[in-house]
């Protein structure tokens, strides 16, 4: 399968199954486009007014030889090798989200916890089921090593001591155990402070930072509850913690919606503000609400994905460049295909965990009853949704079999595709259309580093 | 090639002889590295 775009001036040319990325000249861009549905001498004729015969010849020819050492129109043999894997693989845990706080100082508009209560009342995690959570983490991660935990909210900082007692257990229990915790943690900044924030430097190996990008952008959907809004708190502090952290294992983080569909200006704004590392996301959410991306939207936040491309290109020709999230690709040292056929593990290899220590597939499930797995102390006592999970692949999925971006997206999001169509099976579809133009805008900026002499992988 | 680039890729067949070890961290895929 051959995936052709156009981008920025550039041709690009996508093998899915082999992951070769080609830029070829005009004329073999066309003859790439032809290949399969006619003969040569039909190409040729069809190109004839155009090119010299030639010339003709040399692209017929080069794409030949990419053809026939299998890394133009490959074949996808991923199938059996996805089953055979499905088989061998014992089941293990390794990442938990620890939902610390079930409870807010913000009132953010579009929250899907819906002020960190998540459909259910206001709670803190108590310290001692986060240190169960880590011990069923150890006890159920078999031969792994590396272990992740993300404190999740509301805000997690409401819960300040019972993070840093529940880090510090991590820290005694992993070496005993031959583990390695990776702490991450995400924050609205109202709360944070200095002791707090050499504890997140010293610890946390990312952290995430929320602000919506423009001050009235923000201020709009991240109000207090009494309608205050909280920019002017969280600036100064996320611009200090991005320092101390050297512009390196932190994202500001912004949601955009409706109201915001020149998003890229808040990216920018970011950038102007000092930030290097910027993940700028639309929203995720029922259609019927105010601030939803509809397919309507599509077009207009497509040339917004296209424009912010450009200024970055540009940024990084002038030494001025930032990382944009979604836009990051690693071309050459990525993952295996068995990550890419599985995606994210939610529902098997990775658990949301309550504040009374319930457990659910991911943070997004939660306060879904429906997807109760069980708790830390009594361990999984659904063993038929986790199934229901780790079967779930690409080639499990219709609509993903034959997508170009299948190996870069994984099949998307279970809890975005159980939002829209009650089918963890199913896509999101206006998530699969973002993703798709995001991964063209991803191979774009690769492909013209590539012609700068830049980094390549 | 004259009328080709090639942008370096990972294998993805040879990351199926080599790959699975599940070390990696989770994703919520394209911009990790193994």
């Amino acid at each position: 399968m051959v995936h052709q775009f156009k981008n920025n001036g550039l041709n690009i040319v996508l093998d899915v199954n082999s992951g070769k990325v080609f830029v070829p000249d005009d004329m073999t861009y066309r003859i790439i486009g032809l290949y399969e549905n006619k003969t040569t001498d039909e190409i040729k004729n069809e190109l004839s007014s155009e090119y010299p015969a030639e010339e003709i010849e040399e692209g017929i020819k080069e794409v030949s030889e990419l053809k026939e050492k299998g890394v133009l129109f490959s074949e996808d043999t991923f199938m059996p090798v996805a089953e055979a894997f499905m088989e061998r693989r014992k089941p293990v845990i390794k990442a938990l989200c620890l939902h610390i706080a079930h409870d807010c100082n913000l009132a953010c508009k579009y929250c899907f916890a819906e002020e960190g209560e998540y459909h259910g009342k206001r709670e803190l995690m108590p310290a001692e089921v986060g240190k169960r959570a880590l011990d069923l983490l150890v006890e159920s991660s078999g031969d792994r090593k590396n272990l992740e935990v993300d404190f999740f909210g509301g805000e997690p900082l409401m819960n300040w001591n019972a993070v840093k007692e529940i880090v510090l257990y991590g820290r005694e229990i992993e070496k005993k155990n031959n583990k390695r915790f990776r702490f991450t943690l995400t924050t609205n900044g109202i709360l944070l402070n200095k002791e707090i924030a050499s504890f997140l430097n010293e610890e946390m190996s990312n952290v995430v930072l929320s602000i919506d990008g423009r001050k009235e952008v923000n201020d709009n959907a991240r109000p207090f509850r009494n309608g205050m809004g909280s920019y002017d708190i969280i600036l100064p502090k996320f611009l200090e913690l991005a320092e101390e952290r050297n512009q390196e294992n932190y994202y500001v983080r912004g949601t955009f919606t409706r109201w915001n569909k020149d998003f890229s200006r808040d990216v920018l704004h970011l950038a102007d503000l000092g930030f290097k590392q910027i993940s700028v996301e639309p929203v995720v959410s029922e259609e019927d609400r105010d601030y939803s991306i509809r397919e309507e939207d599509l077009p207009e936040i497509f040339d917004q994905y296209d424009l912010l491309a450009k200024e970055m290109l540009k940024r990084n020709r002038e030494g001025k460049g930032f990382n944009f999230f979604h836009f990051m690709i690693d071309m050459s040292g990525g993952p295996c295909i068995y990550k890419r056929l599985t995606g994210c593990g939610s529902g098997y290899e990775y658990l949301a965990v309550t504040p009374t220590g319930d457990l659910y597939p991911c943070h997004q499930f939660v306060g879904n009853r429906e997807f109760l797995l069980g708790d830390v102390y009594k361990g999984i006592v659904r063993p038929d949704i986790i199934k229901e999970f780790s079967d779930c692949n690409i080639y499990k999925k219709p609509k993903c079999r034959d997508c170009f971006a299948k190996f870069y997206c994984s099949g998307g999001c279970a809890a975005n595709a159980y939002m829209e169509h009650k089918d963890i099976y199913d896509t999101y579809d206006i998530g699969c259309a973002l993703m798709k133009k995001r991964i063209e805008c991803a191979i774009m900026l690769k492909a013209a580093m590539a012609e700068d002499g830049g980094k390549l992988s | 090639m004259k009328h080709i680039k090639e942008i370096e890729t990972k294998d993805l067949k040879k990351s199926a002889e080599k790959g699975g070890c599940g070390e990696c961290q989770t994703s919520c895929v394209g911009n990790q590295t193994c």
